[in-house]
């Protein structure tokens, strides 16, 4: 048997025979023999592929490539590409080689919209040439060859930006105030401190996309008068911190840093500052006591980082987020970036959803897009077919969002009228087996944990806070507990010294406005009902359910099960200690947590 | 830098770079190596890539790139081809990047139970 190295198969099919195919049997035959290649390569004829409305169709093995609407012109093509010099005719290959395996094709992606993270996952962020391709550095061209310091900032005040860290304090307004005072320097830094638990957003547009924050703190520069710039980025983030210390180098080599940048009067120089994991340093003012080499504390505002910020000098601060919108602002404009999201909230925010949900990840939606298509459409719905319960917004500063609330558009302002806020980005989903007052705990505890210790309301007011909130997981609540916590929630708003410690209450208080009964719950019922409290829990053997198969007495840990063989088991409340190993060992159900 | 025409001419030069050329088999392999595609494994991937490559003496450019957001499908990678037609591969394994490379990138078949819109992947 003669044994050929490449199989043709063209289809000879009804639908494939009316287009041709048959010619194209021949053509391809005589091209074969004209390159002397009959003896390697057999043709055959083939029936029915059933990709009819894409035919005709030929596929050539060993490869198994699949061509499709071949026609006698494409012959020539794949004669001398293919089979004589052995690559694959691409634009040939049919349709399901081509579409949809892309990951903008997904549905994860079909309703985002991409500003801040447009480079994400597009360029090499360690190739500044990679940046430039897709006009990086444009914007910073325009600025200083074509536009005065008042139109870079009449553009971004025009534009409507918002800051992104969480407060969202309108940026053309900060760069204004800060481009009025007087100083003989000026400061530009940005914030990439990013402490919430949860969020990683301006981790990746500094890991993929460095110089954007560059281009930005340079455009922002020019704009207020100034020629230094500081990065405050946090110490955890080491692959964040490499990549932008390889972008300031670049840049500074291009001269896209450093002096008369693009042969104007304009000098920029920029300097990262490492963070050492103190959340308060995400403060604006604490952050800029940490620039200067002293303990990262905040100090009362006025006088506000505008008029004396960074060695006392007037100072800007933005946000990763923020700054990654500036070059694509004064590169398309204003009235374009007014065009999406809404009219009081123009623009995207960048999103990392985590907890009960089936896409975590990190999106970039359109301000205005409602809770619901953000959980549903984009996250894929909440895992196992459980009951959404709410999503946290604003890390520890922010606050719930429950159910009756999935229809509100998510801006800045219908955030703070519903209890949360915008916050720099952190959205988790909560099921109903979340207890709520656990939730308000965790982040009472992050933010006992984090208060500098400067002022006392935030010291001593989150610890008590704290505790009254442990005492009411621990089923040891007392009537009257929710009224201490609102006072001191009020006491330690009203008199905190810097915006972390104000916004520390937040998770109390909205989860006490949405979810009251679940605190009611707790202190008078002794019960959890989304079974997460332990000390309010009892696992119960239900004695008809039990077969005395003894599982449940081998995996606990405390021996408190007894029984003998094929008798009912007995769960000893007082050894028990609630793990919950017998529930997950039982193979009856017998076990139920009440 | 001195001027915009400056600029643009780096623009055109890198745009070119970028264009995925017929002489590296058509294809260039680029890989999420962001925190979360290192923590998942992406640098053992990018050895993956670059073993079989070598193995096979091809030369397809393989390049880094951030996050896209979907950190839990990682490591992923994207296969684009002179086209422009983007393939997202996830959840790779040095297993898989060999049939890839074996399949889609010699044989220019995409392997699509890897990508990122197979059933594997909960959307």
């Amino acid at each position: 048997m003669h044994i050929y190295s490449s199989h043709v198969l063209v289809c000879s099919g009804t639908t494939c025979s009316s287009k041709q195919s048959i010619l194209i049997i021949d053509k391809l035959k005589d091209g074969i023999k004209r390159k002397k290649l009959n003896e390697k390569i057999q043709v055959i004829t083939t029936s029915c592929f059933g990709l009819c409305t894409k035919g005709p169709i030929v596929v050539i093995y060993p490869e198994g490539a699949i061509y499709s609407n071949v026609t006698l012109n494409d012959i020539d093509e794949i004669i001398n590409e293919h089979l004589v010099n052995g690559r694959i005719v691409k634009r040939l290959l049919s349709g399901d080689n081509n579409e949809n395996n892309s990951y903008e094709t997904a549905d994860f992606f079909k309703k985002q919209e991409r500003i801040a993270l447009r480079n994400c996952g597009v360029i090499n962020p360690e190739m500044i040439e990679e940046y430039i391709a897709y006009d990086g550095y444009q914007a910073l061209g325009k600025v200083l060859t074509d536009m005065t310091p008042e139109q870079v900032i009449d553009k971004v005040l025009d534009s409507g930006l918002r800051g992104r860290g969480g407060a969202g304090f309108p940026t053309g307004r900060k760069w204004l105030f800060a481009a009025k005072a007087k100083g003989d320097k000026k400061y530009v830094c940005c914030n990439a401190d990013e402490g919430d638990p949860g969020a990683f957003m301006d981790r990746s547009i500094l890991e993929g996309d460095p110089h954007s924050i560059i281009e930005a703190m340079a455009i922002a520069a020019y704009g207020i008068g100034s020629d230094q710039g500081y990065i405050y980025v946090r110490a955890e983030y080491p692959i964040a911190v490499k990549r932008l210390n390889i972008a300031i180098k670049q840049a500074k080599d291009m001269g896209l840093l450093g002096d008369n940048i693009f042969e104007t009067d304009f000098s920029f120089n920029l300097e990262l500052r490492l963070g050492a994991g103190a959340f308060v340093c995400g403060e604006e003012t604490a952050l800029m006591t940490s620039i200067e080499g002293k303990r990262g504390e905040p100090r009362p505002r006025p006088p506000f980082p505008a008029n004396k910020g960074l060695f006392q000098k007037p100072t800007i601060l933005n946000n990763v987020e923020t700054l990654a919108n500036i070059p694509v602002i004064i590169l398309k404009g204003a009235n374009w970036f007014k065009t999406i999201g809404t009219k009081k909230s123009p623009g995207t925010k960048v999103f990392a959803i985590g907890g009960k949900i089936n896409n975590t990840g990190l999106v970039e939606i359109p301000m205005g897009t409602t809770l619901r298509e953000v959980i549903y459409d984009i996250g894929g719905g909440i895992p196992n077919g459980k009951k959404f319960k709410a999503a946290q917004t604003g890390g520890p500063s922010g606050g719930c969002i429950p159910a009756s609330h999935l229809d509100v558009p998510i801006e800045y302002d219908t955030l703070i009228e519903l209890g949360s806020m915008m916050g720099s980005g952190g959205l988790i989903i909560m099921d109903e087996d979340n207890c709520m007052v656990d939730i308000a705990k965790f982040f009472l505890e992050f933010s006992v944990d984090e208060s500098c210790g400067k002022c006392p309301p935030c010291r001593i007011g989150t610890k008590r806070m704290y505790e009254i909130l442990k005492r009411i997981t621990e089923g040891k609540g007392e009537v009257g507990d929710i009224k201490t916590l609102e006072e001191l929630s009020e006491t330690i708003q009203a008199a905190a010294l810097c915006g972390l410690g104000k916004s520390s209450p937040n998770p109390v208080l909205s989860t006490l406005r949405y979810f009251r009964h679940e605190y009611e719950e707790h202190i008078i019922n002794k019960r959890c009902s989304a079974g997460v409290c332990k000390e309010l829990l009892d696992y119960i053997i239900i004695p008809s359910d039990c077969k005395g198969c003894t599982k449940c007495i081998k995996v606990c840990p405390t021996k408190a099960i007894t029984g003998m063989i094929k008798e009912p088991h007995i769960i000893n409340q007082e050894e028990c200690i609630k793990c919950g190993a017998c529930l997950e060992a039982c193979p009856f159900g017998a076990i139920i947590r009440k | 830098m001195k001027s915009i025409a400056e600029l643009d001419a780096i623009r055109k030069k890198a745009l070119n770079n970028m264009k995925v050329k017929k002489e590296n088999q058509g294809y260039k392999i680029v890989i999420g190596m962001a925190t979360c595609g290192i923590a998942a494994g992406a640098k053992p991937i990018m050895s993956a890539f670059i073993e079989q490559l070598e193995k096979r003496n091809i030369s397809v450019p393989v390049s880094k790139t951030g996050c896209v957001g979907v950190c839990r499908l990682e490591p992923m990678a994207d296969i684009i081809d002179d086209m422009g037609n983007k393939t997202t591969y996830i959840m790779l394994t040095p297993d898989k990047v060999e049939k890839i490379v074996q399949n889609h990138i010699i044989n220019g078949q995409v392997v699509s139970e890897f990508t990122i819109n197979s059933t594997q992947a909960i959307f």
